[in-house]
């Protein structure tokens, strides 16, 4: 269990408030000139040692993924891009950081320009996020007045602008691709890669698109040492992590937590248990609607770290830990997960466009039952041609819940399905 | 030069190559719907996924640059997987219509299906039904039809430059629709129809009439413009169902205008199909014996100066070389091929487009003098604006405002615009200066009017005070809007010693110093005047030229006959006869053949053959299809005083220039929906 010493979102709850000064009594902006003047290679270094994946569900190692970006320049705009478009349903950590703790991400996105040579930072902030992007703008402004932003930021010579953009509310806009499409004023759809965005980005420069979470974390991975990040977790699964936990447990909640904490050790710690007991359980969608359920027999041994629930076939996504007890209707649920998915491809590609109105609409019939029981086969291959052939992962993510329902609930697929072509029968012999 | 393996064929391609256009190297075709050679890439329809060793998922092939050492299946297990899982998709949503599909047996989707498609269905709910778009008089939607490859969005951005087509909705919301279900106020807008894989966007005017597998195809040339688009005539019996382009990468690339494509219901609509003679001031119809013996009778005793003819801006090689040898024979100096008035004269290329219009692409800055290509000639107007999105290409323009599709900086309005310009009192000049292989185009707005001559002059000027003409760069252009003129020009179809041209011959028939006039399909005149001469109209269509005639010969239009024409390039192109031309109506060289000798004239050709090699003796180069020869550089144009008045294209309705789209209701519908809405949009509507 992570110890309060380890911890970097210290004020992740509100407690202390989100204001400069009060982030600066917890630690933020602390020696900043000396880490801006550490210097480019020092931070991109220290980020790779540090093991930090992205936090945005796809767990790519940031420090590789800033070395990417091109050393020299045609002396034009370089662009951080921070993805704070937080839609992934089950997930609401980014939100916290943005409400209560702007300040880390602002000063993370400064040593993160460092780091990539950014000239401008954007914030891409989810459109519903009205009362978070107030704070977020608050702390800008602080920030810009305390000589923390623009030119000559905190007496280090260094010169960067950063600001916010609202996004309308599209789920497809959080894709890093489909965001810089809409950053630009387009209509939000993914772009084809390559040419990746460190190449060819934000209005065709190189940029670098980081989660709001990844970013937050960074300047405390300077303050404190790669080492003392590596530290925690498990080797390739490094650091502290927010789990978002809701559904069936007693306390939903969000909280901090060390890499690689066991399912079942996070929930009875922090969230009072499953509802009704451990043994209530029935399966958990361990990192935000995206990813494959696990049944309770895997939930009781698994770790929550990129490494361990790839094995069990899932992800840990953005970690959003959705728990559902005994009493859920499993078939609907990833049945109400697929109708979000229809609504929210955005159409341009064919797998998705097609194939998530279909999975939709065979996954409403079986909730019901009404359906043939080869047709569960038909709908895993589906799923298998949607998935992987898509230009984006909206197509993957609509895929895994139907795949991962059929791979663990199969037989209460046909149970249904038997009882719903009994059920005339039985009318008429009553 | 990367090096790649294609299903175990070894091929080099050029940097920046796709995947695909290797595979195409390596004559494995790969199947695909959204991408297209001329188009941005999309990679939308998933269609070309293949496998690449050591890529975790199928790669979309259009879309990945090939790369050294990559190893490609097209057909393995896991590439026929995605492919077939691709259509299948695509498939679930599309109606089964092709029986009632205009698209049926041309169809990308039908033929893809064939081979890559599921036998059965396996789904079982409901299709998705979408509600047809309006798009205008030329375009008939079936949106029900679309499988969203966007190609159709993608021209109409990108090489028709209008940006009115789009996509609204998300998933499979998603539709495709004009802005707010305007027409589409493109002159090319008809070829989203060729680009549609499926039947979603079909020929409003063709749709139901015909099924392509009854038609026969014809490899034709088109002479709406003086550009000479190819284009394959589709004719079922004797009629015309259809008109379609074809590929010529040095003219029309594979895009043909929306007259071009749609015009051809005016070649059924007021035909001349029998000689008409004039008695008593009512034209009564008649045959070819008495029509012939009506001008011969009228002739009898006439001065040979007193005979006039002009060639109007359809007419063939063939004919205007006929017309050239009777008037010759007769010895009338009173012969022109401007119709328009355009004051062209002197060497050759003082009325050739000598860049040619590929050419446009190498060239690195453009001046437009009185030009306005877009309705003048459109395909020339697609490739300025292809080369305008290449980059680095500053285009000037002088008089003739209005859209062209492409950023233009404006130098002035009229002559003395260009006589500043040349003085170096605009900055454009530094433009000019700078570039390598500048260009200037001359367009009929600049010449067709009295002091063309000094201005034709004075276009030649710039050209040889900027560099546009060097050994191996002749950057000088002259824009014409008729088939006829540059072949008409090369024929020599001008006035002879002490003879009159166009206005001359109209003055002269005002005031009856010019007693009979010949009009070889000249239509687009000021006719007032003529009523005073005896007029015989040679021609097609029953328009303006023949309103005023004594006698009237029917002769063909341009799809029946087997002619040749000249584009403004210089480029001898020949038509096919792909139907034949109503009633009596006959061949024009043979009309003017048949009369030369009831005059006793005889002209010295009784075949094709015959008159071709009398056209080709004194000039070879008009022989040699489809063959471009440049022009030496040499005087043409006169100096002389230059008039203050502005360019002013020619064109004012660009659906309506010719007898034959003055006959087409299709056309007529164009004018009412797309220009009335163009005029609206750029608020020049009173």
């Amino acid at each position: 269990m992570l110890q309060d010493k380890d911890r970097i979102f210290t004020d992740i709850y509100g407690e202390k408030g989100p204001g400069l000064a009060e982030a600066r009594a917890r630690g933020d902006y602390d020696g900043l000139k000396d880490l801006i003047l550490t210097g480019r290679e020092a931070i991109v270094d220290a980020v790779k040692k540090s093991g930090l994946r992205g936090r945005g569900g796809a767990g790519f190692p940031t420090g590789l993924k800033w070395s990417f970006m091109p050393k020299e320049t045609d002396g034009g705009p370089v662009y951080l891009v921070v993805n704070a478009d937080e839609s992934e349903p089950g997930t609401c950590k980014d939100r916290e950081i943005m409400r209560h703790e702007p300040h880390k991400l602002v000063e993370g996105c400064i040593l993160a320009a460092v780091g990539m040579g950014c000239t401008a930072g954007y914030i891409y902030i989810r459109g519903e996020f009205v009362r978070e992007g107030e704070r977020l703008q608050r702390a800008i402004d602080e920030a810009y007045e305390a000589g923390l932003l623009g030119r000559d930021i905190a007496g280090s010579g260094f010169d960067f602008e950063l600001y916010l953009h609202r996004g309308a509310g599209a789920y497809i806009c959080g894709e890093e691709t489909g965001l810089l499409e809409s950053l630009e004023g387009k209509k939000g759809q993914p772009r084809l890669k390559p040419p990746f965005p460190a190449m060819v980005g934000l209005y065709g420069r190189p940029s670098t698109v980081n989660n709001v979470e990844t970013i937050a974390q960074v300047p405390a991975i300077l303050r404190r040492g790669a080492d003392w990040f590596a530290g925690l977790g498990r080797e390739n699964n490094t650091g502290t992590k927010l789990f978002c936990i809701s559904g069936h447990v007693n306390h939903p909640c969000t909280v901090e937590e060390e890499m690689s904490i066991p399912l079942r050790e996070l929930v009875d710690k922090h969230c009072g248990g499953v509802r009704g007991g451990w043994d209530n359980l029935k399966a958990v969608i361990p990192g935000g609607s995206s990813v494959p359920l696990i049944p309770k027999s895997v939930c009781d041994e698994i770790r929550l770290d990129f490494d361990d629930l790839k094995n069990a076939q899932t992800g840990l996504g953005t970690a959003g830990v959705i728990v559902m007890d005994r009493s859920t209707d499993v078939v609907k649920a990833i049945c109400r997960l697929s109708k979000f998915y229809m609504h929210e491809s955005c159409g341009q590609c064919t797998p998705c466009r097609e194939g998530t109105g279909w999975l939709w609409r065979v996954m409403t019939r079986l909730v019901e039952g009404r359906a043939r029981p080869e047709e569960i086969d038909m709908l895993f291959d589906v799923s298998r041609e949607i998935e992987g052939h898509t230009i984006c992962a909206l197509g993957d993510a609509a895929a895994w819940p139907v795949q991962g329902l059929i791979r663990h609930f199969r037989q209460e697929i046909e149970d249904r399905i038997k009882r719903q072509q009994a059920a005339p029968a039985m009318a008429a012999a009553s | 030069m990367p090096k790649l393996t294609i299903d175990g064929i070894e091929v080099e391609v050029p940097a920046g190559a796709t995947v695909f256009q290797a595979c195409e190297l390596a004559g494995r075709e790969v199947p695909h719907f959204c991408y297209h050679p001329r188009l941005n890439i999309a990679g939308n329809c998933r269609m070309c996924l293949v496998e690449v060793e050591k890529a975790p998922k199928p790669v979309a092939s259009c879309a990945m640059p090939a790369a050294d050492g990559m190893v490609v299946h097209t057909a393995s297990e896991k590439a026929k997987r995605a492919q077939q899982g691709v259509l299948e998709l695509l498939l679930i949503n599309h109606p089964l219509d092709c029986p009632i599909c205009d698209q049926g047996g041309e169809c990308d989707l039908q033929d893809l299906t064939l081979f890559y498609g599921p036998d059965s269905s396996r789904f079982a709910e409901n299709k998705r039904p979408v509600a047809d778009k309006y798009m205008g008089p030329l375009i008939s939607t079936h949106m029900t039809r679309c499988i969203h490859c966007t190609r159709c969005v993608r021209f109409a951005n990108e090489i028709a430059g209008v940006e009115e087509l789009g996509a609204t909705g998300r998933g499979e919301d998603m539709e495709i629709t004009t802005y707010l279900e305007h027409a589409v106020t493109s002159e090319l807008s008809g070829n989203v129809i060729d680009l549609c894989p499926v039947g979603a966007l079909n020929s409003k005017p063709y749709e139901y009439s015909a099924r392509t597998w009854e038609l026969k195809k014809h490899e034709s040339v088109d002479v709406m413009d003086a550009v000479g688009s190819n284009i394959r005539v589709d004719v079922r019996g004797n009629e015309v169902m259809r008109i379609l382009p074809r590929l010529h990468e040095d003219v029309n690339e594979e895009w043909i205008s929306d007259k071009t494509r749609f015009v051809y219901d005016g070649l059924k609509k007021r035909r001349l199909d029998r000689p008409w003679v004039k008695r008593d001031g009512k034209l009564e119809a008649a045959d070819w014996r008495g029509a012939m013996a009506a001008i011969r009778s009228r002739l009898d005793g006439v001065a040979a100066t007193k005979i006039a003819a002009i060639a109007g801006d359809q007419a063939d090689l063939e004919a205007m070389a006929a017309l050239k040898d009777l008037m010759g024979a007769l010895g009338s100096p009173n012969l022109d091929c401007r119709q328009d008035g355009a004051k062209l004269e002197g060497a050759r290329a003082g009325w050739l487009f000598n860049t040619t219009i590929a050419g446009i692409e190498q060239a690195d800055a453009l001046l437009l003098v009185g030009a306005f290509p877009r309705y003048e000639a459109s395909l020339v107007n697609a490739r300025i604006r292809k080369r305008q999105r290449m980059g680095g290409f500053e285009i000037g323009r002088i008089g003739c405002p209005g859209d062209l599709t492409y950023p233009t900086t404006e130098v002035g309005a009229g002559p003395q615009s260009l006589a500043d310009l040349l003085a170096g009192e605009h900055s454009f000049g530094e433009v000019l200066e700078k570039a390598e292989r500048p260009m200037v185009i001359v367009g009929p707005g600049a010449l067709a009017r009295p002091d063309g001559a000094a201005v034709l002059a004075k276009a030649r000027e710039a050209a040889e005070r900027f560099g546009m003409v060097t050994d191996d760069w002749n950057g000088f252009n002259v824009l014409h809007t008729a088939a006829s003129r540059v072949g008409g020009m090369d024929l020599g179809l001008v006035p002879g010693e002490g003879g009159r041209d166009v206005e001359g011959i109209l003055r002269g028939a005002r005031t009856g110093e010019i007693e009979v006039v010949y009009l070889l399909g000249a239509d687009e005149l000021d006719t007032r005047g003529l009523e005073n001469a005896f007029v015989i109209y040679q021609g097609s269509h029953g328009d303006a030229g023949a309103r005023v005639a004594d006698v009237i010969l029917p002769g063909a239009a341009y799809t029946e006959k087997a002619a040749t024409w000249v584009n403004l390039e210089g480029r001898p192109q020949r038509s096919k006869l792909t139907a034949f031309p109503p009633g009596e109506a006959k061949e024009d060289w043979r009309i003017l053949r048949a009369l030369s000798e009831v005059l006793d004239q005889k002209l010295p050709y009784d075949t094709p053959a015959q008159l071709r090699r009398r056209i080709v003796e004194p000039a070879p180069r008009l022989g040699r299809i489809d063959r471009i020869e440049a022009a030496p550089w040499a005087e043409f144009g006169a100096a002389g005083k230059l008039d203050d008045a502005p360019f002013v294209s020619p064109i004012a309705d660009f659906y309506r220039t010719c007898a034959i789209s003055r006959a087409s209701a299709v056309m007529e519908a164009c004018v009412e929906e797309i220009r009335g809405q163009q005029l609206k949009a750029t608020g020049s509507d009173d």
